[in-house]
């Protein structure tokens, strides 16, 4: 109230303190209208009497008001909202305020057919609010059409969560039960208030039958919820597993085919984020916004080929002269990681963001209680399809045949005719360019920042450390652990502490098998 | 048999040492206390405290070269170490404050702003001072103990101890920037008053502080060449040429590795204790992850496996960063790169291996570890 | 004879890598004071069953009994060395930033190999006359201050025989010990290692058939993992077994 107020001229003060109690009263009339019975009101013809309450909603008599708002509710449509728009830009307070409600009415009617989904359902949530018993039918029309199941789910859900508050206790009895099978998370507070009504010592017989059915609607809620966030849990595990598989990947190639430990790669990570969004802010110079879209699988190949490049030169420059030396390796890339973040920072600032293209924004509501977003399915995806990748590269063909060759035995290897320097090379690009493809995939998730490679660097190193060195199958397992137990003990200790528990985890792990999971047995295993 | 060895080296350092410390110890706060203000010869109040500080960098730098130029076990987390005696010192420091503080109260400012009503009960043992000197050692080496003791006897070795101790100082970051630890989160603590008594903005108790600074890393230098000259030395080095042959020679490795982590965690936190009074504050970002690593570049810049290295690096890389950042304060961290990258590729024996260069050109294989006959001492 | 007999007898040891059997079965014993040399075509399983016995490498079934009956199976390494176990490595594995010297000091027998008492301990005059004396053995006395990284492949294989010496093990494994020697060397190799014999029981692996006529007296044979044959050089030698083995592979290899 005190902001509206402030909103008034000054001289206008003294109406004000007018107006407050007949802004109370038309709040109750508004709510009121509802139960007036329709029969009552005259006879006319609809587009008479609609012409008519136009007219009498500007009016000042309060209960003319209120009657033209009921028939307009009844029988007006969208088509109405623009001339009711018009009124209320010229009217007073009061009549704003009587007017709200029926505009908002008749939008969200008119958007339950709308041609878009997630319009139809916002509308059908929006009704709720209302408490309109008008709605109910309106709704209940609306579901019967309904060809996506969300969308009449929501719409039957509302529906039942306004009868909850109908006057009749049979109605109510009904909506119980039915949010109870249609596990309403919404409707919740509202069956708890049965509950409570119920089990008060003045309760009536309806009261108590009512609280019963509340208390098995909520039971039936609950259980339900509780799946539904197990699956939710599962899947946020899975979908942080997959961003630690995609880094690891590149670390667990260079680590375990090259010895060397690269400490720039979550660097070369932003590398490819930064190219993503080079890549969309040309889409957005040069081309039209139509094509805006086209820029994210355009920043793919611009992404591993810069990440790829990067890690060329970078391979060229210092890891060459480094071989068999790990701790150097991770000291001189843990330099090369500085400059590189420094240099993001200087060059781009701090934060900037990359705008999703339209098949990856919002998600899918696979059942009640569990929404999937895209950009994490995404993710999921690109993981599997990275692995399968790699696998095919190393293990089936002529390439990863020599990559594994100058690992196994570089003098040998040489002797054969295997071009060991440009292996190296190559396998070093490669994992870089891996890197590159993991921070084009970021890009979804989160903000393009200097850090992004710091934010989960550390988490890739356990994940390697713990899948032990040189196994695909240890780091992907790892990742699912890591990424999992991540999750399942965010919701109980929070992110920090979650973090220091997956430590002491992988440390006591590590007592257990100090090679990490798939260690490296034979001869060679401890040379 | 075969004469004892008297290694030129090992005299040439005892020189050093000495020339060295008594310029720090005695000409250094002369210079201060007696020329006129000036004076070219005058040190500054503000640069006798940055010396302070550098030099309390230097006996966590001696703490990591045992550890890692000696028995070859790198630990990217001896700013672990360093933030626990810091902390513990600083929550002391933070206790004598009393009604001086900003609220007037009791309780340190922030626990005043976090609506905390009364001391944790940890913080009890730091109302004393000797609490807070005993803790900040013994805090780091129970720590540095336990941690130890699960990854060394679990044979986590190599780069897998590297990244293990570069999560624990991240994990450690974490939780000390989280305001339920009642450390202050991210601010950490600071506006500290007084030492026993001693008001901390009073220029002679910074020297004070200095002197104690120059004697404690001498005791700490002392101690590490002690360590380094006995045969447990020598296990160490073994350790880092060839831990197989030392485990069939029949010692334990990881007894030998636990105790110089747990002296490096000790030296550690008493830098951390020597740190706090002159810096004045203490918080989150002296422990984590790149302020662990920096304690390793210093060691590399210097030349590890020698100790005079471990502690020119601290010294010489500490103030070439607070005289760059004064002018390219943007700069730094491309330099710190650069230093990681150049030093490791090009000079993995550091200052002390170049100036050895120099000096001895006749023997080009000179090794870095101090080679002494078995029948010496 | 009777197992009272014996310093060394492995039981059905198998050894498992990712399915490859290096180890199968394997049985083999030694007896006191015996100076024993194992022989067999390359993968036969002659390092590994060494690296069974001294702890290096965990059988996943089978016994190592030592010196009346102790299982050295689950011990580590450490422990089985402080049993008298000493073991020479094939690839000579010194300490490189050590002189002479000190690694001869570190292999010293010591009651403790403790961190403490290492800190505080020196060595005493007779530990330092046994260190002189081995040098000499070794012929190593002019180079006990060089740091034995700079030594030569040969020295440096001296120096690990010199350290296994010191530890006064009860049995000494040695992996092939001339490999990169010259003649003259290995010859002085056969007769310190005859020498030793009389103090301790040796089990040496050795590829060198000159080098085996000169020191052995008996021979074991092992092949993919077992022991095919045992007996003296000549009865081996005469084994058709053997020869099958070595001339078959041979035709197929070489």
């Amino acid at each position: 109230m005190v902001i509206s107020l402030a909103g008034i001229p000054r001289n206008l003060s003294v109406l004000v303190l007018f107006l407050l109690p007949a802004i109370g009263l038309g709040l109750q009339s508004t709510l009121a209208a509802g139960e007036a019975d329709p029969a009552a009101s005259p006879v006319v013809s609809s587009a008479d009497s609609i012409e008519q309450a136009l007219l009498d909603v500007k009016s000042e008599d309060e209960a003319v008001r209120s009657k033209a708002v009921a028939l307009l509710i009844e029988k007006g449509d969208a088509s109405l909202v623009p001339k009711l728009d018009a009124i209320r830009a010229e009217a007073d307070r009061a009549v704003r305020i009587a007017i709200k409600p029926v505009i908002d009415l008749l939008k969200n009617r008119a958007n339950l057919t709308s041609g878009q989904p997630d319009t139809r359902r916002s509308a059908a949530a929006d009704l709720v609010g209302t408490g309109r018993p008008e709605a109910i039918t309106w709704l209940e029309e609306a579901a019967a059409k309904e060809t996506v199941w969300w969308v009449r789910y929501t719409m039957e859900e509302a529906a039942q969560l306004i009868q909850l508050r109908s006057q009749d206790p049979a109605v109510r009895l009904e909506a119980v039960k039915k949010l109870g099978d249609h596990r309403s998370q919404n409707s919740l507070s509202l069956l708890q208030e049965f509950v409570e009504a119920g089990t008060q010592s003045g309760a009536t017989e309806e009261q108590r039958t009512l609280a019963v059915a509340a208390e098995t609607a909520i039971e039936q809620i609950n259980s339900w919820g509780w799946w539904a966030n197990a699956i939710e849990t599962l899947f946020r595990g899975i979908s942080l597993s997959s961003i630690l598989l995609i880094m690891s990947l590149g670390l667990a190639i260079v680590f375990g085919l090259m010895g060397v430990i690269n400490m720039a790669h979550g660097e070369l990570m932003m590398i490819g984020a930064y190219a993503t969004f080079i890549t969309q802010q040309a889409f957005i110079g040069w081309f039209s916004p139509d094509l805006f879209d086209w820029y994210f699988p355009v920043a793919l190949p611009v992404a591993f080929l810069s990440a790829a490049l990067f890690g060329w030169v970078l391979e060229a420059t210092v890891i060459r002269f480094l071989y068999g030396r790990l701790l150097e390796t991770l000291l001189a890339t843990w330099g090369v990681s500085l400059i590189l973040m420094q240099a993001a920072r200087v060059y781009f600032g701090d934060l900037t963001a990359v705008i999703a293209p339209q098949a990856l924004r919002g998600g899918a509501q696979v059942m009640v209680g569990v929404y999937l977003p895209y950009n994490r399915i995404f993710i999921i995806i690109l993981s599997i399809i990275c692995v399968l990748g790699i696998y095919f590269l190393l293990f089936r063909s002529n390439l990863g045949i020599r990559v594994r060759a100058v690992t196994q035995n570089r003098n040998m290897s040489a002797c054969l005719g295997i071009p060991t320097r440009k292996v190296d090379s190559y396998t070093f690009a490669f994992a870089s360019g891996l890197a590159g493809i993991a921070g084009w995939a970021l890009t979804m998730v989160g903000n393009v920042d200097p850090g992004l490679g710091q934010n989960y660097i550390v988490d890739a190193f356990m994940v390697v450390v713990t899948g032990g060195v040189g196994k695909l199958a240890g780091t992907i397992w790892a990742s699912l652990g890591i990424g999992g137990l991540n999750k399942l003990i965010e919701p109980v200790s929070g992110a920090v502490y979650g973090k220091v528990f997956i430590l002491v985890g992988v440390i006591l792990f590590l007592q257990w098998r100090p090679q990490g999971l798939f260690a490296a047995k034979g001869r060679s295993a401890d040379a | 048999m075969p004469e004892p060895v008297v290694t030129r080296q090992g005299s040439r350092e005892t020189v050093v040492f000495y020339v060295v410390g008594v310029l720090f110890l005695i000409v250094v706060p002369l210079l201060n206390v007696v020329p006129d203000e000036e004076s070219w010869m005058h040190i500054s109040d503000f640069r006798l405290n940055q010396f302070g500080k550098f030099l309390a960098f230097a006996i966590l730098a001696l703490g990591l070269d045992l550890i890692w130029g000696y028995c070859g076990v790198l630990s990217m987390g001896q700013g672990v170490f360093f933030g626990l005696g810091a902390y513990c010192m600083g929550m002391y420091l933070a206790l004598q404050i009393g009604k001086e503080s900003v609220y007037g109260s009791e309780l340190p400012d922030f626990m005043v702003w976090t609506q905390v009503k009364e001391l944790p009960l940890f913080w009890y043992p730091f109302k004393s001072f000797l609490g807070g000197f005993f803790g900040a050692i013994l805090v780091p080496v129970l720590f540095a103990t336990i941690f130890g003791f699960l990854a060394f006897r679990s044979r986590i070795k190599g780069v897998y101890f590297a990244i293990i101790t570069q999560a624990l100082a991240f994990a450690a970051w974490l939780v000390f920037n989280r305001n339920e630890t009642r450390l202050g989160g991210t601010n950490g603590l600071t506006d500290f008053k007084q030492l026993l008594g001693f008001r901390l903005s009073d220029p002679s108790t910074q020297r004070g502080l200095y002197i104690l600074t120059v004697l404690a890393l001498a005791a700490s230098y002392l101690l590490c060449r002690w360590i380094v000259a006995s045969r447990a030395g020598n296990v160490l080095i073994a350790i880092r040429d060839s831990e197989s042959r030392v485990t069939f020679s029949g010692y334990t490795p990881w007894m030998y590795k636990l105790f110089v982590f747990v002296v490096a965690a000790g030296l550690a936190g008493l830098a951390g204790m020597l740190y706090v009074p002159q810096v004045g504050i203490i918080t989150p970002a002296q422990i984590g992850v790149l302020p662990s690593l920096e304690v390793v570049i210093w060691v590399a810049v210097g030349g590890r496996g020698t100790l005079i290295g471990a502690i020119l690096g601290a010294v010489a890389v500490n103030y070439g960063r607070s005289v760059l950042t004064n002018y390219f304060p943007e700069a730094w961290p491309f330099i710190l790169g650069g230093l990681f990258v150049v030093v490791v590729t090009m000079f993995p024996d550091g200052l002390v291996g170049m100036i050895r260069k120099l000096t001895d050109r006749k023997q080009t294989h000179r090794p870095l570890i101090k080679v002494e006959g078995g029948t010496t001492a | 004879m009777t197992d009272d007999d014996l310093i060394l007898n492995c039981e059905n040891v198998v050894v498992d890598y990712d399915g490859f059997k290096a180890l199968n079965n394997c049985n083999f014993s030694v007896h006191y004071n015996e100076l024993r040399v194992v022989i067999g075509p390359n993968g036969a399983g002659k390092t590994t069953l060494l690296d069974v016995i001294c702890g290096k490498t965990r059988p996943a079934s089978g016994k190592v009994l030592f010196d009346k009956g102790i299982n050295l199976v689950g011990k580590n390494a450490e422990d089985i060395t402080k049993l008298g176990i000493g073991r020479k490595f094939q690839a000579p594995s010194v300490y490189g930033n050590l002189s002479v010297w000190q690694n001869l000091d570190l292999s010293v027998k010591r009651s403790s190999r403790g961190v403490f008492s290492n800190l505080v301990g020196k060595s005493s005059s007779a530990e330092r006359e046994r260190i002189s004396e081995v040098l000499k053995t070794i012929g190593l006395t002019d180079h006990a201050h060089d740091r034995a990284g700079s030594l030569s492949h040969g020295q440096k294989q001296w120096l690990e025989i010199g350290m296994v010496i010191l530890q006064e093990p009860s049995l000494l494994l040695v992996d092939e010990p001339v490999a990169g020697m010259s003649d003259k060397e290995t010859e002085q190799t056969g007769q310190l290692l005859t020498r030793l014999s009389e103090q301790q029981a040796i089990v040496v692996i050795e590829h060198d058939m000159d080098f085996v006529r000169q020191i052995a007296r008996i021979v074991t044979v092992l092949a993919e993992g077992t022991v095919i044959c045992e007996g003296t050089v000549e009865k081996v030698q005469a084994d058709d077994h053997v020869r099958e083995i070595y001339l078959g592979r041979a035709k197929v290899t070489h």
